[in-house]
């Protein structure tokens, strides 16, 4: 199975390597030459720098024939539009995409991207842990006076 | 007519001026703070300060309403495309234009149906072939949307259209001539419109037709 990866930062890195482990064949795209350093001195798997609005960097990293592609570069529009571009110019079906504003991430999501938020899951996350939290019935000062 | 600009830069700044002084309805929406300063000194309430690719922001600015117009004239391609598919799909402005920053972003606007879009580089690159001589096909107009464009030829004596009517000239599926401009006067090219060496012929047809279209008119 073929992945790429665009945008290597820590999340799109960490999802590289970890399906490289599991076998997959993957290459990260990035702006920046750094960027290939996150993924570790052992790295086997593809790297092409470039931007990935550049259908030739996309072309490059193999996209025609990947099953998969993560878009998780620190712009939300850039990754909106490189979104669209595997999906529709490219037909990779299973394109995911981060999106950090959850109004945004909403809105493609009902037109047919697969938009992953962050932000709503640490919203989420974060109300439910305060809300497991054990806070001890004690009568307010107010209500004493 | 209401028009929502997002992008304060000169060309926000004197599309705003224009349609202010035309009586129109605008507000402009503007993310740098000194920018946004001076806009908001002569433009007063009509500026807006915030990202416009944020919903909110929009929504604040009168997307809802919504307005007849919405100009994406941002320095960033993919915000662009981002304003101008919320407006057209999320909030159904009837109308949107986008400025297209790097030529290169021009197929994904195409792709993503954005249009009409506008691209300071590729007229004057246009203007440039316009003025090179050895461009023997002048691009005049890219009709976008209908996906078609016009484009001049000048017909000299060796060219193997010379002297024959139109309707003897194979043209290409997808390429017509519109019209012959002859001694400064211009007609419309019909079945027996005859060209001649000197005239200046407009001719109508689908992008990747020029060669085949060239072929005809310029070269055996």
């Amino acid at each position: 199975m073929k992945l790429i990866v665009i945008g290597c930062g820590r999340v799109g890195s960490t999802i590289a390597k970890r399906f490289a482990s599991e076998g997959w064949n993957v290459t990260a795209v990035d702006e920046n030459e750094t960027a290939l350093s996150r993924l570790g001195e052992n790295w086997t798997g593809g790297f092409v720098r470039g931007h990935g609005m550049d259908s030739a960097v996309l072309r490059e990293a193999g996209i025609e024939d990947a099953d998969a592609v993560v878009v998780s570069t620190n712009g939300d529009n850039t990754n909106l539009v490189i979104g669209q571009v595997a999906q529709k110019r490219f037909g990779i079906e299973c394109t995911v995409v981060r999106i950090l504003d959850p109004a945004r991430a909403d809105f493609y999501r009902e037109r047919g991207l697969r938009t992953i938020c962050p932000t709503s899951t640490a919203i989420d996350s974060l109300t439910d842990a305060v809300r497991s939290c054990d806070i001890p019935q004690q009568p307010r000062e107010e209500a004493r006076v | 007519m209401y028009v929502l600009i997002a992008g304060g830069g000169k060309a926000g700044a004197n599309v705003m001026r224009t349609l202010l002084r035309n009586g129109h309805e605008a507000t402009i929406i503007e993310q740098d703070r000194n920018r946004f300063e001076r806009l908001e000194s002569e433009f007063e309430h009509q500026a807006m300060q915030g990202d416009a690719t944020e919903l909110f922001v929009l929504e604040k600015a009168g997307v809802k309403r919504p307005p007849d117009l919405v100009l994406a004239l941002t320095g960033d391609d993919e915000d662009n495309m981002v304003i101008t598919q919320l407006a057209k799909e999320k909030y159904g402005v009837p109308k949107v234009i986008a400025r297209v920053n790097d030529p290169r972003n021009q197929p994904h606007f195409d792709l993503l149906g954005i249009s009409p879009t506008v691209c300071a580089t590729s007229s004057i690159l246009g203007l440039v072939e316009h003025e090179v001589p050895e461009h023997d096909l002048v691009h005049l107009l890219e009709l976008r949307k209908e996906n078609l464009e016009i484009v001049e030829v000048q017909i000299d004596k060796s060219s193997p259209s010379a002297g024959k009517t139109v309707e003897k000239l194979r043209l290409p599926e997808g390429a017509r001539l519109i019209s012959v401009m002859r001694d400064g006067k211009a007609e419309i090219a019909v079945g027996s419109t005859e060209l001649k060496p000197g005239d200046q012929v407009l001719a109508i047809l689908q992008p990747g037709k020029e060669d085949e279209l060239r072929r005809v008119l310029l070269k055996n």
